[in-house]
């Protein structure tokens, strides 16, 4: 029945790509929690390999913005189209769409009771059905490229935080995505362990990978981002390429803002 | 002298004489028959319970089955296991010839599954909602969340007090005797009213019992290292 539904998928996956429409579509996205309105009508289109970059003042509701896009955090009114497929709809497989959509945490989140390799094959090996060889040999693959190859039989406690956070990027990586979601992945790091997860968000981009980051790092948002997202109060205040967003904001919140973080 | 003549006779009258030793080691097997059973019983009802708890605590789903684990928990855990034993042995199965083994395996598999069911309930509401989190953002559904990710570190986290639930439960079987079950504390019950001695008979049940449990804690110990150092 899975199969059925993936193949499903791939078939829908196909007539979006042809249409030409955006990765993701977010169309007046709102949530609630109880009296508080973390999300307040978002609307925002995503394409294939942009970089975008959301920042904001804590509690602009843009964690729960990226939440919401693989529906960790259940939107309360509004569309999500991915690869043209709508997953706010209830009686879509929201699992099989996950396993394109990458998410990178603030606390890392990885599994303390397996080895890295564990940690970065269980997903494929159980939702995508690679052999164990063929998902070691591309985990093996993802961590040369960020430095950690020696680490495979470690275990997470045996890590810094930045080796952590490189770790969980390569995990979501093993899954082939065609979107990264990352919520504040440097929030949480010591400031000399920043600079090497940066450098991993670096290559991904330069791949031309999707990503959408939720970040406090202005000058890393500056360098890397195609496109630069303000939020405030749950709604999205401006949006700008990176020169524009930082040299010349057009509302005073951003002003504000910038004039505050800069 | 006196002192020893006296012992060896006492040790003989109770334990050699008419094989009565058979008694202790007879009671020895029903008692560890009765605590492995219903061990396993209490693991997989507390399990089944924990999880629909749990279930219903992070997504409010499930509402019947928590009201009907609720129930079973408040009366397990609300009154004596012996009370609930004869229940079990005169009431429900009060008309039915039965096994005593096999109602006692049932009264104390039920009762222990109520207290396993709150460990790992606990054990599991103890993990870091990030590793929920973790699992379902790379595609794994609930269920697999729970088996691949949540359970075994919330197994890890509760084996001290499940091997101690094990150690208790072990102790409460020796009030089986009450539905005439001849376990071990009814095995030396049994020779102490045959020869009018008690303190032999009483002693050497004590000891087996402390035996056991200390083979127990050690078990669960080295259980614990090992599972402990495959983190280090």
């Amino acid at each position: 029945m899975s199969d059925k539904k993936r193949e499903k998928m791939e078939e829908m996956k196909a007539v979006w790509e042809a249409s030409g429409a955006p990765l993701i579509q977010v169309k007046d996205l709102e949530k609630h929690f109880d009296d508080l309105h973390a999300l307040n009508g978002v609307s925002v289109d995503i394409n294939k390999g942009d970089v975008v970059f959301v920042v904001g003042p804590s509690g602009s509701g843009k964690s729960t913005f990226l939440r919401c896009l693989n529906r960790l955090e259940e939107p309360t009114a509004g569309e999500i189209l991915f690869e043209g497929i709508n997953i706010t709809d209830k009686m879509t497989d929201i699992n099989l769409h996950r396993q394109k959509m990458g998410m990178v945490f603030q606390q890392f989140n990885l599994f303390p009771h397996m080895t890295i390799m564990k940690n970065l094959t269980l997903a494929p090996m159980k939702l995508q059905g690679k052999s164990k060889e063929e998902a070691e040999a591309e985990a093996m693959r993802l961590l040369e490229r960020v430095g950690l190859a020696d680490r495979a039989d470690a275990y997470p406690n045996q890590l810094s935080g930045g080796q952590k956070q490189r770790i969980a990027i390569v995990r979501a990586l093993c899954m082939k995505p065609d979107v990264m979601l990352f919520d504040e992945p440097t929030s949480a790091l010591d400031p000399e362990m920043v600079g090497e997860v940066l450098a991993v968000m670096r290559d991904l981009a330069e791949e031309k990978m999707t990503m959408v980051v939720v970040t406090h790092e202005m000058a890393f948002a500056k360098e890397v981002a195609s496109r630069v997202i303000f939020m405030a109060d749950g709604k999205i205040v401006e949006e700008a390429a990176p020169a524009e967003f930082f040299e010349n904001p057009k509302t005073e919140r951003l002003q504000n803002f910038l004039a505050k973080v800069l | 002298m006196n002192f020893i003549t006296n012992f060896a006779d006492t040790f003989y009258l109770n334990f050699i004489k008419e094989d009565r030793w058979k008694y202790i080691v007879d009671g020895l097997g029903v008692t560890l028959q009765v605590t492995l059973f219903a061990v396993l019983i209490g693991i997989a009802l507390g399990f089944v319970v924990a999880i629909i708890r749990s279930t219903h605590d992070k997504t409010g789903k499930m509402k019947i089955l928590n009201w009907l684990c609720n129930i079973y928990l408040t009366v397990i855990r609300g009154t004596p296991v012996l009370v609930q034993l004869l229940i079990i042995y005169f009431v429900i199965f009060g008309s039915v010839r039965v096994d005593k083994v096999l109602v006692a395996v049932i009264a104390f598999g039920i009762n222990s599954g109520a207290y396993v069911a709150e460990i790992v309930r606990g054990g599991i509401m103890s993990i870091d909602a990030g590793q929920f989190e973790a699992g379902r953002s790379l595609g794994f559904n609930y269920t697999q969340t729970m088996i691949h990710i949540v359970l075994p570190q919330a197994l890890k986290n509760v084996l001290p007090a499940l091997g101690n639930e094990f150690i208790v439960l072990l102790k409460e079987t020796s009030v089986a005797g009450y539905i005439a079950l001849e376990d071990l504390t009814k095995g030396a019950d049994i020779i102490r009213s045959q020869t009018f001695s008690p303190m032999l008979p009483l002693l050497a049940v004590a000891a087996i019992y402390l035996a056991f449990v200390m083979l127990l804690s050690w078990l669960i110990k080295l259980l614990e290292r090992r599972l402990r150092n495959s983190e280090r």
